[in-house]
């Protein structure tokens, strides 16, 4: 308890800005209604969110995107965004998508899933929206648990990792193997784009905002459907304390789910 | 907020003397406290408060003496809870406002 008084010695007032300092930048995100929403403590998929917001932003798409969710804890956080959301079926986002993108070929047309979502209730969609070559950027939030309906393992759950039926962690002999769902539609030829990152500590959102924009760009040069895969923390699901549930993101998903640029048909910069 | 106590004997001199090249801005009433920031913060400036609560009840961070402007803090938080300063010319803790 001396350690916390000692604090309590030191703290430094933070309610309002200081007059001779410059703003490094307004971290206020421009695309998001910053009140209140529904995510529990320490989820990851704000921050991811926030990346793929920043980088339409960014790139000046504000206008001229539509968002298609998917169902998925992240569904009720669309009402929280400042851009045109539908809302699809559970796993169908990509093919909603796809009219879409048919029916307004001039606007960046993205969807938003969890790894449920995509990966176990509608994987075909979006590898055959892949091998279309549909020229729509789709988003998958890995946290390798269903979060909003229980947490229960995924087809991405890592071995090892806990979830709420696999306690003890996930075993190949009674629980099958993960897919990579990112070297899965890497092989497909009508990918213009694949990254996966991840938003366990600073340096990988900022590289997973890099790769959001880079995919994003690679939908308005026509270079066919782009995916990135976020890791994203889901402490709720994996029964970890809040300020674990980075260093598990990085001990058990990242392990299987490596991060990087998979397959890139963008020029060098 | 409740302020923290003031010390009868103010605050250590290394405390008073630390250099401080940035500060942050924090809505304590959108935090969250999931102490992501806590972990993400390199200087190890930032710490939870033990019983003073937002209104929902939430445990939220205060700022230690030394913070360097990296804005760790505002990339990892879910709730968008900073906003990240640098100062002109770097100061001492009493200089940016220590509360003792």
């Amino acid at each position: 308890m001396n350690r916390r008084n000692n604090d309590e010695l030191r703290v430094i007032a933070t309610e309002h800005a200081p007059d001779d300092a410059n703003q490094v930048a307004d971290f206020t995100p421009g695309l998001i209604d910053v009140g209140e929403h529904h995510l529990c403590p320490g989820c990851g998929e704000p921050i991811a969110i926030r990346a793929v917001m920043d980088a339409i932003a960014l790139l000046g798409l504000a206008d001229t995107c539509i968002a298609v969710f998917g169902i998925g804890c992240s569904t009720a956080f669309s009402n929280n965004l400042d851009v045109e959301v539908l809302q699809a079926l559970h796993g169908r986002a990509p093919s909603v998508a796809t009219g879409v993108a048919r029916v307004h070929p001039g606007l960046a047309v993205f969807t938003i899933q969890g790894d449920g979502d995509m990966a176990n209730e509608g994987l075909q969609e979006v590898l055959h929206a892949a091998a279309r070559g549909e020229n729509i950027v789709c988003i998958m939030l890995n946290n390798g648990v269903f979060g909003e309906t229980g947490g229960h393992l995924t087809v991405t759950t890592t071995i090892g990792q806990r979830t709420k039926n696999t306690l003890d962690g996930r075993t190949a002999a009674e629980h099958g193997h993960p897919m990579r769902i990112a070297e899965l539609l890497a092989q497909i030829d009508g990918v213009g784009y694949v990254a996966r990152g991840a938003v366990n500590d600073a340096g990988n959102v900022a590289r997973t905002k890099r790769m959001v924009v880079e995919a994003f760009t690679a939908q308005q040069a026509g270079l066919g459907l782009s995916f990135v895969e976020i890791l994203t923390m889901c402490p709720t699901g994996w029964f970890v304390p809040t300020d674990e549930a980075p260093d598990y993101l990085a001990s058990t998903l990242a392990g299987t789910h490596g991060v990087g640029v998979l397959r890139s048909a963008l020029e060098p910069a | 907020m409740t302020p923290p106590e003031s010390s009868p004997d103010g605050p250590a001199p290394e405390v008073a003397e630390t250099v401080v090249r940035g500060t942050v801005v924090i809505d304590i009433e959108a935090c969250k406290g999931c102490d992501l920031c806590i972990e993400a913060c390199k200087p190890d400036v930032l710490r939870m408060t033990t019983d003073e609560r937002n209104t929902r009840g939430y445990r939220y961070p205060q700022l230690l003496p030394g913070c360097t402007g990296c804005r760790a803090c505002a990339d990892v938080c879910p709730d968008f809870c900073f906003q990240v300063w640098r100062y002109d010319t770097p100061k001492t803790w009493t200089e940016a406002g220590g509360l003792a």
